[in-house]
């Protein structure tokens, strides 16, 4: 058995999430807004209302002060790849390095060129090359959305690739398999539209500030019409794929899909658990078994969920730790064992191969692709099958909080375009406080979002193949420690400072 | 779709005509980054430029324009990288750590100053901020530039693939390990790797006061630009000429064709520059411009200061590239051991797949359309002269 120092994974584990939380503060305003700029400027361009041009560059300069840190968090993100998941680098560098050069060559060349045009350009460039310049803003930050999120797509589902045991990594085959992989799509549709209901979210509540200060009447209200009508059409478009996404993950990462539901037992006519509390089971300690204390449940609409098939079987933790032979599921014992079988007769490949012995590397080589869908469970030989099971209550919950939010974020923007529509909104000063104190909620939700995506394919970095103690790099778990601290001070400290410089903006207001 | 037709462009080229093709891409865009970090440059100059708080301001706008063009460059250079040549990213990363992490928090720092410096509200002050901007100039190229001496120098580490398969040894199953005492650190105690970080970093200050020189509308600061010049070009010629000249008689970190096993060669690098004559050109021409960009606004300021950036900035670009190239090509480890020298890497065996480099190939014909929109986009924007006026007049000014 191999000595995992379990410090430096985990170090490296909390340093990889400080930084992921910290960028995904900053790009979900960047995604949305951009376009919410972009449209009020096309009302401008059209209709050269002056006014239209303030509350453009109103909202342009928070985007702006926004902008800063996405950037700067971003590029840690890019480096720790190689810093501290170096064998991650080289046995997936080949499939995921691909989208990361893209993103740099498509979308952050055309984000950071035309975003000086943006800012710097208006007496400088013709109102429609401004114009233009806006709109290859959001839709280059959009890119970016894509291209990362396809490569975090191929990590929960690794497909597009084929093993090259003389390499010892895993190499792409087909690339549009990689583009277009149904969790890929559903990763991104779901993301940026979750960024767009944020940002409206954001603007609307900014706005109904301003409304409830009785201050900038006229562009609040115009800001929050744009908002509303372009937030209100990203919330069911979120509710939609969110859906898609909820299948992905029943389809291609069972043991998240049931930790999320806090599924134990497998079972057909599976029930949706609409609300639940969890409590320890105490009689399975180590097992990290949960029971409910209440639960409400809807019957069927799970498998239904699911497979859109309400008699459909949907597997519980229990299924997938132990096997259920009537199912069809392995336990992980024999999954781990054959990935021990596929590590060991890699292993013997390669002695074969590097002693000239043509015919054991060739049947050594048969017996590894037969097994080489468990690689990963391999590391997990002599150790405890329960490690291999996520943090259930931080799925269950954070996935409840999440869609709960959607739905309540459906229903404000819905609130909020008819009585704007209707010319009532500013009398309505309950609407307008909730909308004030929505915006934070936004920021959880999304949050939330993707702490269920990420800590739900626990031990996985990529599916099956690679858990996340062979993933590491060698450093002392003391290094990684105090990089954690700087970063964390670091960014905490740009954090205050940029939410200082908006707040100080914002009440500056549209006029100045 | 075009990527399962055979036999056109990129498919047919081998494996490694692929790498070589990669190698000149990432290596440009290590060129194109030195040069521009004239941004880092000025950063660094501020302060013996700026005397008042509107000079000051100033300064920091014309590079304020300039600077997501450079890192932006960093991380499309970190991407390309990656992508092409992913064992290189998992072991000098993942092994030098200490230096990349100190690059990376210089680079954290300057990303926000810009735009917080003189914002109300930003919590840590104006001279805060200003003070990020000098550490990033300061360490982005320092370090960056002692982090690329480091493949004609060398590190102690060991690549070894086998760990991944290693179930009962007791290690953990990474396959580079580093074995430099303090992850990165020792490389900057190297007196030729720091020759080359400090010969970037005047390098940077000389661009930046060429930029300043073509950009700039305030005839004060003309006036120090010119006495500046001199004290940043001195000290870049020694230091380059210390790095050159140990390059040119070292041995280097050869590969035998054949074998593929590593050895050492004496006058390598030299052996290179005559085995690749593209290469020595690129390399003359460049020292050449640089010092000619630098010479001429020297001696005729009126009519040729505006044109010292471009001859310079060109002539760095090529320098640059070159370096790079000798590195890599004829047969060179770019990224040695000298802890186990069978450990070093080289475009042949860091590189990723022929579909991955073909797929990415294509995806590099985008560049030259990047290039252009951002040529086409900074003539326009760029027309006219700063001044302090000017900036006034802004709707955005940092
Ligand atoms: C404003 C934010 C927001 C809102 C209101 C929702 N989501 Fe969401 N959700 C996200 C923001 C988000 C996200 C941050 O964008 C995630 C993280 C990773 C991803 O793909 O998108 C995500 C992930 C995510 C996943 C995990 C995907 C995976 O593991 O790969 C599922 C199953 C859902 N969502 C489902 C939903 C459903 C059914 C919603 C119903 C309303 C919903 N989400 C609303
Ligand atoms: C699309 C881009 C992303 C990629 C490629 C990515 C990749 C990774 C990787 C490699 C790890 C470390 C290994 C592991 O623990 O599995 C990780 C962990 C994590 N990421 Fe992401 N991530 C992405 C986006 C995000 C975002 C935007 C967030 C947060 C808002 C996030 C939250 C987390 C968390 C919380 C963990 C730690 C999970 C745990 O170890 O328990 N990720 N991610
Ligand atoms: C681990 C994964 C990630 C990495 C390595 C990464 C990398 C980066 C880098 C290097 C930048 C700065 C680019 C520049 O110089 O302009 C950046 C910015 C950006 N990223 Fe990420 N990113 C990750 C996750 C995400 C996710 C999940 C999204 C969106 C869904 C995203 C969207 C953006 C956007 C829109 C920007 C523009 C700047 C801003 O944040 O406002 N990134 N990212």
């Amino acid at each position: 058995m191999n000595h995992i120092d379990f410090s430096l994974v985990d170090w490296s584990r909390a340093q990889f999430a400080l930084t992921a939380c910290y960028h995904w503060i900053f790009v979900p305003l960047t995604l949305g807004l951009s376009f919410i700029i972009a449209f009020m400027e096309t009302i401008y361009v059209k209709t050269g209302d002056e006014e239209w041009k303030r509350l453009t560059k109103f909202w342009m300069t928070l985007f702006g002060i926004n902008f800063a840190i996405g950037i700067a968090t971003g590029l840690i993100l890019e480096f720790e790849f190689g810093t501290n998941w170096s064998n991650y680098s080289w046995f997936v560098g080949d499939i995921f390095g691909a989208p990361l050069a893209i993103e740099g060559i498509m979308a952050f060349f055309m984000e950071t060129t035309f975003i000086a045009v943006m800012f710097f350009g208006w007496n400088k460039v013709g109102k429609k090359f401004h114009l233009l310049s806006t709109w290859l803003v959001a839709i280059g930050s959009n890119l970016s959305a894509l291209w990362i999120l396809v490569a975090n797509g191929w990590m929960q589902l690794p497909e597009g690739m084929k093993f090259n045991p003389d390499t010892a990594r895993n190499e792409m085959v087909d690339f549009w398999k990689v583009l277009f992989s149904p969790v890929a799509i559903n990763k991104f549709l779901h993301t940026v539209s979750a960024g767009y209901v944020l940002a409206a979210i954001f603007v609307i509540g900014v706005s109904s500030w301003f409304l409830l200060k009785n201050r900038d009447v006229l562009y609040a209200k115009r800001s929050i019409i744009v908002a509303a009508c372009f937030g209100l059409l990203a919330s069911v478009f979120v509710m939609f794929t969110g859906d898609g996404s909820a299948r992905a993950v029943a389809h291609h990462q069972p043991m998240k899909f049931a930790a999320m539901e806090n599924l134990y037992m497998g079972q057909q006519n599976a029930p949706l658990a609409a609300f639940g509390i969890l409590k320890a089971d105490p009689t399975a300690p180590g097992h990290k078994k949960m029971d409910f204390k209440y639960l409400v449940e809807i019957p069927d609409v799970l498998s239904y969920m699911a497979f859109l098939n309400p008699n459909a079987y949907v597997p519980g933790i229990y299924d997938l730790v132990h096997g259920n032979p009537a199912h069809g599921i392995p336990s992980y014992n024999e999954r781990i064992a054959k990935g021990e079988t596929a590590i060991n007769s890699l292993a013997a490949y390669k002695r074969a191969r590097l002693a000239g012995n043509d015919s054991l590397a060739k049947v050594s080589l048969a017996t590894f692709e037969a097994n080489y869908n468990n690689f990963g469970y391999g590391y997990y030989a002599n150790r405890d099958v329960h490690e291999l099971i996520p943090s259930i209550p931080t799925s269950f919950y954070s996935f409840r909080i999440m869609v709960f939010l959607g739905l309540h974020f459906f229903a404000l923007l819905l609130v909020v375009l008819i009585l704007t529509v209707r010319n009532r909104i500013e009398s309505k000063k309950i609407i307008l406080y909730t909308a004030l104190w929505t915006i934070p909620l936004a920021y959880i939700a999304s949050m939330l979002g993707w702490i269920v995506a990420e800590v739900g394919r626990q031990p996985w970095v990529i599916q099956d193949i690679l858990p996340t103690i062979a993933a590491v790099s060698q450093l002392k778990a003391s290094s990684v420690q105090l990089t954690f601290w700087l970063f964390a001070v670091f960014f905490t400290a740009l954090l205050i400072a940029e939410i200082g410089i908006m707040l100080k903006q914002i009440k500056k207001g549209f006029t100045v | 779709m075009s990527l399962q037709i055979q036999d056109t462009m990129f498919e047919s080229l081998s494996l490694l005509s692929l790498q070589q093709y990669w190698w000149l891409i990432v290596s440009l865009l290590g060129a194109l980054l030195v040069f521009l970090m004239f941004v880092q440059g000025g950063q660094t100059l501020i302060y013996s430029l700026g005397k008042s708080e509107e000079e000051r301001s100033l300064l920091v706008n014309l590079l304020g324009r300039k600077w997501e063009l450079t890192f932006t460059t960093l991380v499309t250079f970190g991407g390309a990288f990656f992508a092409s040549f992913p064992l290189f990213y998992s072991t000098s990363f993942g092994g030098a750590y200490w230096v990349w992490m100190a690059i990376l928090i210089a680079f954290v720092i300057q990303a926000v100053s810009y735009e917080y410096r003189k914002k109300p509200g930003n919590f840590l002050g104006q001279k805060t901020f200003e003070i990020f901007l000098v550490l990033n100039g300061l360490l982005g190229t320092l370090l960056l530039g002692t982090a690329v001496a480091t493949f004609f120098t060398g590190s102690a580490f060991s690549v070894n693939k086998m760990n991944l398969l290693d179930l009962t040894s007791g290690n953990m199953p990474v396959i580079s390990q580093w074995k430099g005492p303090a992850h990165g650190l020792e490389a900057a105690l190297n007196p030729v790797n720091l020759s080359l970080g400090l010969a970037v970093f005047f390098l940077s200050r000389v661009l930046a006061i060429l930029y300043f020189m073509n950009r700039m509308g305030q005839a004060a600061i003309m006036e120090r630009l010119k006495k500046q010049l001199l004290h940043n070009a001195i000290p870049f010629l020694v230091f380059f000429l210390v790095f050159a000249g140990w390059l040119l008689l070292s041995s280097g970190f050869a590969v035998d064709p054949k074998t593929g096993v590593v050895g050492m060669e004496p006058y390598k690098y030299l052996h290179n520059l005559i085995a690749l004559p593209v290469v020595a050109v690129l390399f003359l021409l460049g020292v050449v411009a640089v010092l000619l960009g630098i010479i001429r606004v020297t001696f005729c300021f009126e009519k040729c200061h505006t044109r010292g950036i471009w001859v310079s900035g060109i002539g760095t670009v090529l320098t640059v590239w070159a370096l790079f190239l000798l590195a890599g090509f004829n047969h060179t480890a770019y990224y040695p051991s000298t802890w186990d020298l069978q450990s070093s890497l080289t475009i042949e065996n860091s590189s990723s797949s022929h579909y991955t480099l073909t797929a990415m190939s294509y995806v590099s014909l985008l560049v030259p359309f990047v290039l252009a929109y951002i040529w086409y986009v900074w003539r326009a924007m760029d027309n006219k002269k700063i001044t302090t006026e000017e900036l006034q007049s802004e709707s955005h000014v940092y």
